[in-house]
């Protein structure tokens, strides 16, 4: 929690005051008083039922989730834990693989992208500038799901469909990554550094590569976050494109798997265990580069 | 906002070569995974191209014109989904971005307590992919295993049909609020801690209350952002397929076609329809931009910075 530095005035210097103007002055620092904080409870509370339920029903066995109260946690956790990892052959760990390949090298190819388009398109003025910026512009309002069935079609042509590539290789251009990538160039690369290291004589690639991108790391780390949960969270991409469940990412697996356990409900407690596991990496990537995150790219205010 | 640094405005000397080497990857990428398979789809869905199996026997498609266009609008199946697809997001869209706008004032408050813990456990839905949430919810829904039914059969009230239209619409829609909230609050909330602190001390000093200051200041000053989640949080809407079918399996009231995106799913690969679905792809893209774009030029047209 962070500590209010500020200089309140402490209980000395109001206990002399009469109370209303103490009341006044608690109002003036807070207002509503004990409101707000019931507020974000009750708001947190509502987002962590959720995955709160999913961990202690992956602790259930297969009788234990159907009968005893949602709740009340399980002695079934470890038996869970090797059918899932068992399911298929392990299958499901597979799927784990395939979700970080598709996910990490996507949005490191992504980022990259983005941040040359980017800096060119913020730093540069050339023929066409204006024209290239609005047509990604109206890329980022074009629904990607969309695009998926065309794409499918294209690829099938390639003969790609059903191979990693066919996911990997739409997942990289990304419109709203260059979008903010150039938000992000305008305000922290300084046109005299560049004009400097030109007039030393330097390149503009070495420029790009020595100057510019350390500068741009902040927001490289962004879009790298943004791009990467959101291919973590592509269904209909993988679900059109692959067919061989070896290939599949933990989306498309944990769909297949619940939509198999309507038949056999022995198959819910593995989908549960492994919708419980398939959360811990991304909570772990959200809560430890929370404070890389500069949404204030996103909404606009960013300060340089 | 007003930090952002002007763009270089010095003529360009000579032609360089460089902007278009950086911009390169992007518009090759540009092209051939957006514009070239949004083009497909326009010249597909002229078409009448029965595929009995393979893709290459393309010889056999005649031009029909706007015939699937009118297939699509007339479709009964189609104009369901968007009907579902209205309710939803009425229920939906309002309720995140008031939700989020909520939690970002709370937060902005100084008098809220518990602050980091209440942003971090709002935003970790984001985390959570849509096939999952939707899963979680899903047991939450089951009448098997869901906790709040198991509540209200304690208490004699019986089960919760959370599976059967109408409480279908507010189960999916409170799917999409949960899994939105976070990211939304966290971007209005950003735009709020860009404000100088100064607009507030000065509004207090003229005797105005924290609930004046959130409504006359701090919400006027935050509708640029409200637009932009606004648009995100449309286009998700138009995009909804993933949470309806993850629930599938575990209801009989969604059917195949109960939004749009799942008609185009089945007519593409189910009924191997592709111009149809190519048509019914246009569709829906066309009316995405038209809608964002209206939005946007309604509400402010010196967003994104396109006007410099």
């Amino acid at each position: 929690m962070t500590t209010t530095t500020t200089a309140r005035p402490g209980p000395a210097a109001t206990a002399g005051r009469r109370p209303s103007d103490r009341a006044r002055t608690r109002r003036r620092q807070g207002g509503w008083g004990v409101l707000p904080t019931i507020v974000l409870l009750v708001g947190a509370i509502y987002c962590l039922i959720p995955v709160i339920w999913v961990y202690v029903a992956a602790s259930k066995t297969r009788g234990e989730l159907f009968t005893t109260f949602t709740f009340a946690p399980g002695t079934g956790l470890w038996e869970n834990l090797v059918a899932l990892f068992a399911y298929e052959g392990g299958q499901y760990l597979l799927w784990c693989l395939n979700s970080l390949v598709y996910s990490g090298v996507g949005s490191l190819l992504s980022v990259l992208v983005s941040t040359m388009a980017g800096y060119g398109l913020a730093k540069y003025e050339f023929r066409g500038r204006s024209f290239l910026f609005l047509s990604i512009l109206a890329g980022v309002l074009i629904p990607g799901i969309v695009l998926a069935v065309p794409q499918y079609l294209l690829l099938s042509q390639l003969g790609l469909v059903g191979t990693h590539w066919s996911v990997l290789l739409p997942s990289i251009i990304s419109p709203f990554g260059i979008y903010l990538s150039r938000v992000y160039a305008m305000s922290a690369v300084p046109q005299e550094t560049l004009e400097a290291a030109r007039i030393d004589g330097a390149g503009e690639w070495r420029i790009f590569q020595t100057i510019v991108l350390p500068l741009m790391v902040p927001g490289m780390v962004t879009v790298f976050l943004l791009q990467f949960i959101g291919t973590w969270n592509n269904f209909l991409l993988p679900y059109i494109m692959l067919s061989d469940q070896d290939l599949y990412p933990l989306t498309v697996g944990l769909f297949t798997l619940l939509a198999k356990g309507s038949g056999s409900p022995a198959l819910y407690s593995v989908a549960i265990t492994g919708a419980a596991v398939s959360i811990i990496p991304l909570l772990a990537l959200v809560l430890f580069l929370q404070r890389y995150w500069r949404l204030d790219l996103v909404s606009g205010g960013l300060k340089g | 906002m007003s930090t952002t640094v002007q763009a270089p405005r010095r003529r360009p000397r000579r032609w360089q070569v460089a902007p278009y080497l950086f911009t390169a990857p992007a518009v090759i990428l540009y092209i051939a995974f957006m514009l070239v398979p949004v083009g497909y789809a326009v010249w597909l869905s002229l078409r009448a191209y029965r595929i009995e199996g393979a893709l290459l026997g393309r010889k056999t498609d005649v031009f029909v014109g706007l015939e699937n266009y009118a297939a699509v609008l007339t479709n009964p199946d189609f104009a369901a989904g968007f009907g579902r697809l209205a309710v939803y997001g009425i229920i939906a869209v309002p309720l995140t971005l008031g939700l989020a706008l909520l939690f970002a004032l709370v937060l902005d408050t100084p008098a809220a307590r518990l602050k980091r813990f209440g942003r971090t456990a709002i935003f970790i839905p984001y985390a959570v992919p849509g096939v999952v949430a939707a899963l979680l919810w899903g047991f939450m829904y089951l009448p098997s295993t869901s906790p709040f039914s198991y509540l209200t059969r304690a208490v004699g009230l019986g089960t919760i049909p959370f599976l059967e239209e109408p409480g279908l619409f507010g189960s999916l829609a409170n799917i999409a609020v949960w899994g939105g909230v976070g990211f939304n609050m966290i971007i209005i909330y950003t735009s709020l801690r860009s404000i100088p602190s100064e607009i507030y001390e000065s509004a207090r000093l003229d005797g105005a209350s924290e609930t004046q200051i959130a409504l006359r200041i701090k919400v006027p000053l935050v509708v640029p952002a409200l637009v932009l989640t606004g648009v995100f949080s449309l286009i998700g809407t138009l995009q909804l397929y993933s949470e309806p079918a993850t629930l599938q399996p575990m209801t009989s009231a969604i059917s195949n076609t109960w939004v749009p995106l799942m008609t185009i799913y089945r007519d593409a690969f189910g009924t191997d329809d592709l111009p149809q679905a190519a048509a019914a792809s246009t569709v829906l893209a066309v009316g995405t931009v038209l809608v964002s774009v209206i939005i946007l030029r309604i509400v402010n047209r010196k967003r994104m910075g396109v006007e410099r």
